[in-house]
């Protein structure tokens, strides 16, 4: 069969260049293996990590990457629990030095019980960041004002959320995800909310660049099978961007021509 | 010499470790991990040079599971 899908539709992100407009997390999985089976159910490119201490007392105890290869997938670490500038750029300096990547997911929360981003220090630490050279995608607020502020100062990345954090409620406010698409010049990715499939087709058919998750297929009953789902969502949401959709008519249309009828 | 590794207190450490020598001591591959040493990073490339101090305040890092 002829493949008809545009093989140059591909997502550029600071200096990387992706097929897959899927990124996803490494959080909640039950082990680091099944992680690694739903990246590859889902053809992602790039996961989220996070940086934290290693177990000083147990060294034996298994690691991401002996399980995701950073050689082959690419890793987008983060400033998850980190609450200032300051805290955000001593992370990512030493995820650089661990990995060796200079695409970072910044994201400065606030209060545990939205987690919405603090975007007052969110943008203060895009600026330290992008400063210290870093290619910065931000987790925002959906915010047209925030986002376009963060544009300005440099991000390679729009990254608003559909919906709380873990919470796959789906994308809450689409006027606001069409605003930012708009006006944005950057890649713009709806970075949490998403909780099924349909929620990643409607962020893709809003004309989002990509979208990134974790908890929609990690807490999935059968995590590996919404990996694929997820694969397909983006897929299918993309191409009906591209297509352009049909009007929407009030009233019926018959498919099957009138004329000619016996 | 005594270190503090990752908030964990080392006491009766011998002088003059190199950076590689405290990974080596804890079992941890060079390879997969960051090192910051009193807030400032240590290269990778300097392990097997960098000699502790008494007192010296390590973070080891890795990468983890996380959105």
């Amino acid at each position: 069969m002829k493949n008809y899908i545009k093989s140059d539709d591909t997502l550029k992100l600071g200096s990387y260049e992706f097929n897959s407009r899927l990124i996803i997390g490494t959080g909640k999985y039950i082990d680091y293996k099944q992680n690694s089976d739903a990246l590859d159910a889902s053809g992602a490119e790039m996961v989220t990590v996070a940086v934290r201490r290693v177990n000083v007392s147990n060294p034996n105890k298994p690691m991401l990457v002996d399980f995701i290869d950073p050689k082959k997938t690419i890793y987008l670490p983060n400033t998850a629990g980190c609450f200032t500038g300051e805290d955000a750029v001593r992370t990512l300096r030493l995820a650089k030095e661990a990995g060796g990547w200079n695409l970072v997911k910044l994201e400065v929360l606030s209060d545990p019980k939205h987690l919405y981003p603090d975007m007052e220090e969110t943008l203060r630490a895009a600026d330290l960041l992008i400063k210290d050279g870093f290619e910065v995608m931000v987790y925002c607020s959906d915010d047209p004002v925030f986002a376009k502020k963060l544009e300005t100062m440099g991000c390679v990345a729009i990254m608003p959320l559909g919906a709380p954090i873990g919470s796959g409620l789906g994308i809450q406010n689409k006027v606001n995800i069409r605003l930012i698409v708009e006006q944005s010049k950057v890649p713009v990715i709806v970075d949490a909310g998403v909780g099924t499939a349909s929620d990643a087709t409607i962020a893709m058919e809003l004309g989002c660049d990509g979208v990134l998750m974790n908890t929609a297929i990690a807490d999935a009953k059968n995590p590996i099978r919404m990996a694929l789902a997820m694969k397909h969502a983006v897929i299918a949401g993309r191409e009906s961007y591209l297509a352009g959709r049909m009007p929407m008519k009030k009233y019926a249309d018959p498919s099957s021509p009138l004329a000619g009828l016996i | 010499m005594h270190l503090t590794v990752n908030g964990e207190i080392y006491d009766n450490l011998i002088e003059n470790m190199t950076m590689q020598d405290l990974l080596d001591y804890l079992k941890l591959p060079a390879n997969k991990i960051a090192i910051e040493r009193n807030r400032e990073i240590v290269s990778k490339s300097s392990f097997n040079t960098a000699i502790l101090n008494d007192g010296d305040i390590i973070e080891i890092i890795h990468f983890i599971g996380g959105g």
